[in-house]
């Protein structure tokens, strides 16, 4: 899954007194950032550049662990154990995305506990869309078409992102996302081909609820992603948010229309002279309301992971006790 | 207890892809001992058969270069062309050796 815009997010102060010292190292840092060289984790890197991967590294760490949470709803009452199985390793995935991410992150210098407090304390954010509820199977089919596929147009280009713990992460990440988007895509198509009239209301209603959500993955438009000239500058974001936005239109048009529903945006249609669709307004105060914890489910999905987070607490706790335990036996014998 | 003594340790997993292949590394993970990091590498890396082997090490232990001295420590091997077998320009007849 993914994080939106890393726009979303307090702004730093990038220029600060420089020393001398520090102002050669950056114009080597920048040398290298021109050349489309990698930079790792131990690499001198200017303090506004780690922070700004850290920030959303970790937000799309976030992301991967809450979006857990809407599908793993429906595991128990997936309509077959095929889809059952299916959804299991999905969720899994998921699991391992976030662990994936959060490992990259702390090659920064930030420790896990410190992004799981951020998250915790809702100081830090995840994607919106994870604040919608599922409340049909059709819901897992959308989000897994729609939602994943937002994510895998957002996370392809994070493959080549400038920091190559980020990028490596993000190759795993995208090797394993393909299934996702392709299993909610199948789920979809067996219920609109041999399904009851229904089950086919239940996919376009599902793709009404989704779709405009879908489309502010993406992110603010350019015009107002103040954080984005920077990151573009360092190539930790190659393709920008309207592009991204567009691309992923006109991929999912023809799925539409394969699948047989209708997109619900009465000014979609296709532009001959720019070669792309058009699209209608998105609503952004929705956006922002969401963001802004105002969601349909923020507080149930931020107080899930707070509860399994304190619950699993002792198990923590017992089982670091248990390896100092054996580890002092051992160096006793 | 301060939050770092409360975090598990952070391991180094490095997986075998398979039989014939070295141990490659792939990323990183907590873990409280030795056996729960493997068997956890196991679920977070080799979801896919990627692996038949893993090697897990704890972060802290290996002992790496320093980045700031990658030139001074990598770079005199590059002027050194003739350790390497496209130098040698031989006759055709023989170029195969």
């Amino acid at each position: 899954m993914y994080t939106q815009a890393m726009s979303v997010g307090p702004q730093d102060v990038a220029a600060k007194a420089k020393s001398a010292e520090d102002a050669a190292r950056e114009a080597a840092f920048e040398a290298r950032i021109d050349a489309g060289d990698f930079i790792e984790a131990k690499d001198w890197m200017p303090e506004h550049y780690r922070k700004t991967l850290v920030r959303q590294i970790s937000q799309h760490a976030h992301s991967e662990i809450v979006g857990m949470l809407p599908e793993g709803n429906w595991i128990s009452r997936a309509p077959t154990l095929k889809r059952k199985a299916i959804l299991l390793a999905k969720v899994q995935d998921e699991g391992g995305h976030g662990l994936y991410l959060y490992s990259a992150a702390e090659t920064l210098g930030t420790s896990r506990d410190q992004m799981l407090d951020a998250l915790h304390s809702g100081k830090a954010k995840y994607s919106s869309i994870f604040n919608y509820p599922t409340l049909t199977w059709a819901d897992i089919g959308v989000v897994g078409w729609l939602v994943d596929g937002a994510a895998i147009m957002n996370q392809v280009p994070l493959c080549r992102c400038s920091f190559a713990p980020y990028a490596r992460a993000m190759i795993r990440v995208c090797r394993e996302e393909s299934f996702h988007q392709r299993q909610g895509y199948e789920a979809l198509l067996v219920m609109m081909q041999e399904g009851t009239a229904e089950q086919k209301a239940m996919v376009q209603d599902a793709v009404n609820r989704w779709w405009w959500p879908s489309l502010m993955m993406f992110g603010p438009a350019d015009k107002d992603s103040p954080n984005s000239e920077q990151s573009m500058r360092w190539g930790i974001k190659r393709i920008s948010n309207d592009q991204l936005r567009q691309k992923f239109v006109d991929a999912t048009v023809p799925q539409a229309q394969i699948l047989g529903i209708t997109l619900p945006d009465p000014d979609l249609k296709w532009n001959e002279e720019r070669g792309e669709h058009d699209f209608g307004a998105i609503d952004w105060a929705e956006f922002w309301r969401v963001v802004g914890g105002d969601g349909p489910c923020n507080r149930e999905r931020l107080a899930t992971r707070v509860k399994a987070w304190d619950e699993g607490a002792w198990v923590r706790e017992a089982a670091l006790a248990h390896a100092r335990k054996q580890m002092n036996k051992e160096q006793a014998a | 207890m301060s939050s770092t003594d409360k975090e598990w340790p952070l391991w180094e997993v490095f997986v075998r892809s398979k039989a014939g292949l070295d141990h490659k590394h792939c990323g990183s993970l907590h873990a409280p001992d030795a056996k729960m990091a493997v068997q956890m590498a196991r679920e977070v890396y080799t979801r896919r058969q990627e692996g038949c082997s893993i090697w897990v090490v704890l972060s802290n232990q290996i002992v790496a270069s320093d980045p700031g001295e990658k030139g001074m420590y990598f770079d005199p091997a590059e002027d050194k062309v003739y350790r390497h077998p496209t130098f040698y320009l031989l006759p055709d007849a023989i170029n195969h050796m």
